[in-house]
């Protein structure tokens, strides 16, 4: 390579180089807006925001969800199989929400502890299978487990 | 066949996503072939003014 | 030299490039559309409904393609755009425009097929986490440099321009990877991984590989159709383009 691309090219590698090292730093700093939602962990540990609406994740505890008299509001308990905090939200829930699946909520905690929802949200995980094998592993795991616990992680 | 274009429900998420596709597939075929179209054209045009001067 | 490195040498020549190239497009073609039909086939009708989003799932054989292709182009230009400023080879300069417009419009299929996803599924067409964000900043990338190719006149100029401008922007690339992983975001983690981790069952992978490796045909077919029709502009008056010119309008 003649000296004048070499040239060229160690410039271009300086400037990438800069840029993804700017990037990372711009990154780190805002690490915590770009997160899109607290564990309950974290909620109860106080580390989420207070004054301002925020979301949290994690999985909808099995037989948690109870209808209010009103017939609109459902409250359900949020886990991350360690902590929970109980979710009331008033309005139409996403097809995907169920017992032991993974959703986002936003909103805000009011005196009592609970967590009053504007929005649910479902996280939908990276698996991806047909009924039918969703239900041998599920038969599978509860023989081998005993419970029906949700035991799956939310990222 | 209906229950086929039915999607389960979802027709209304499914369909467009395909027909989107299909759109932009084919936008992006069509687009070149009219940018070499043009360019050919407009080459042949000024070549073939070139040759009528020369006469 | 090796044999590839020759055969790249010689791809360097426009005129070598438009004959070969010319003879490629049709090969890209048909082996795009018979894949193409086959991932129909296999993701419309042999696939099962998934055991959540029932047949939703079938636009994820779009979504997920589109969006590796987004990402795989990105680097095909910022790679050519590597070469152009280097070695100041036209024929990469021209793949890097080339590449964009298609990379634009399949970023741009994977954001509107994931709303459309999301919708009846997060129960949300759009939320601001860190894939969705990312993803969409890539799209601004690449409208970018179209842009900034149409503004400037020389265009030998421009495709430095645009050349930097996807070298800036490649840092986005392992960001919208790995966002999933280094925040928490609504956008569900890989399925398909090279750890192998089994994340997706068979019959659901098939249309999903077929797809992609599909759409990489068409992509082929699609920057070389593009690329010549650039070429024929910028080398509008030379000899070769004019011999080509009186050829086909003969």
């Amino acid at each position: 390579m003649n000296p004048i691309r070499k040239k060229r090219l160690y410039l271009i590698g300086a400037m990438v180089a800069g840029i993804g090292v700017a990037a990372w730093l711009a990154l780190n700093a805002f690490d915590e807006n770009l997160m899109f939602f607290f564990s309950p962990t974290e909620v109860v540990a106080g580390k989420a925001p207070t004054g301002h609406p925020f979301r949290i994740g994690g999985l909808v505890a099995n037989e948690s969800v109870k209808r209010r008299p009103d017939g609109l509001t459902t409250a359900f308990d949020v886990t991350d199989n360690d902590k929970t905090v109980t979710v009331e939200y008033t309005g139409i829930l996403p097809d995907l929400f169920r017992e032991g699946q993974g959703i986002v909520a936003l909103g805000q905690l009011n005196e009592g502890g609970i967590f009053v929802a504007s929005e649910v949200l479902a996280k939908h995980d990276e698996n991806y299978m047909p009924p039918e094998v969703a239900e041998s592993l599920k038969t599978a795991h509860d023989n081998a487990v005993g419970n029906t616990q949700p035991q799956a992680s939310i990222q | 066949m209906n229950e086929f274009l039915a999607m389960g429900g979802y027709a209304a998420y499914v369909w467009p996503s395909y027909a989107l596709a299909f759109i932009l597939l084919v936008a992006n075929i069509v687009a070149p072939m009219l940018q070499r179209k043009k360019t050919v054209t407009e080459i042949a045009r000024k070549l073939r003014r070139a040759r009528n001067e020369q006469k | 030299m090796n044999v590839f490195m020759r055969w790249f040498h010689k791809m360097g020549s426009p005129k070598y490039f438009y004959e070969v190239s010319g003879k490629m497009i049709p090969w890209f073609m048909w082996t795009f559309i018979i894949t193409l039909v086959y991932g129909l086939y296999q993701g419309m009708i042999v696939s099962p409904p998934d055991y959540q989003q029932g047949e939703s799932v079938r636009i994820m054989y779009i979504h997920v393609p589109a969006a590796w292709m987004s990402m795989f182009i990105y680097v095909v230009m910022a790679v050519s755009g590597l070469i152009s400023l280097v070695w100041r080879i036209k024929m990469t300069e021209i793949f890097v425009i080339s590449s964009a417009t298609v990379g634009a419009s399949f970023t741009f299929l994977a954001l509107a097929t994931g709303s459309l996803w999301g919708k009846p599924m997060w129960g949300t067409w759009w939320v601001w986490d860190a894939r969705l964000t990312s993803e969409l900043i890539l799209l601004f990338l690449y409208l970018g440099i179209i842009a900034l190719h149409s503004a400037i006149e020389d265009k030998r100029v421009a495709a430095r321009a645009i050349s930097i401008l996807a070298l800036v922007g490649v840092v986005n690339i392992p960001i919208i990877h790995y966002s999933v992983e280094w925040w928490n975001t609504l956008h569900q983690t890989s399925s398909v991984t090279m750890t192998g981790k089994k994340a997706m069952s068979t019959s659901m992978l098939i249309p999903l590989l077929v797809m992609s490796v599909s759409f990489k045909l068409y992509y082929g077919a699609v920057v070389l159709m593009r690329a010549r029709a650039e070429l024929l502009e910028r080398d509008r008056n030379t000899r070769w383009v004019e011999e080509v010119v009186q050829e086909d309008t003969k």
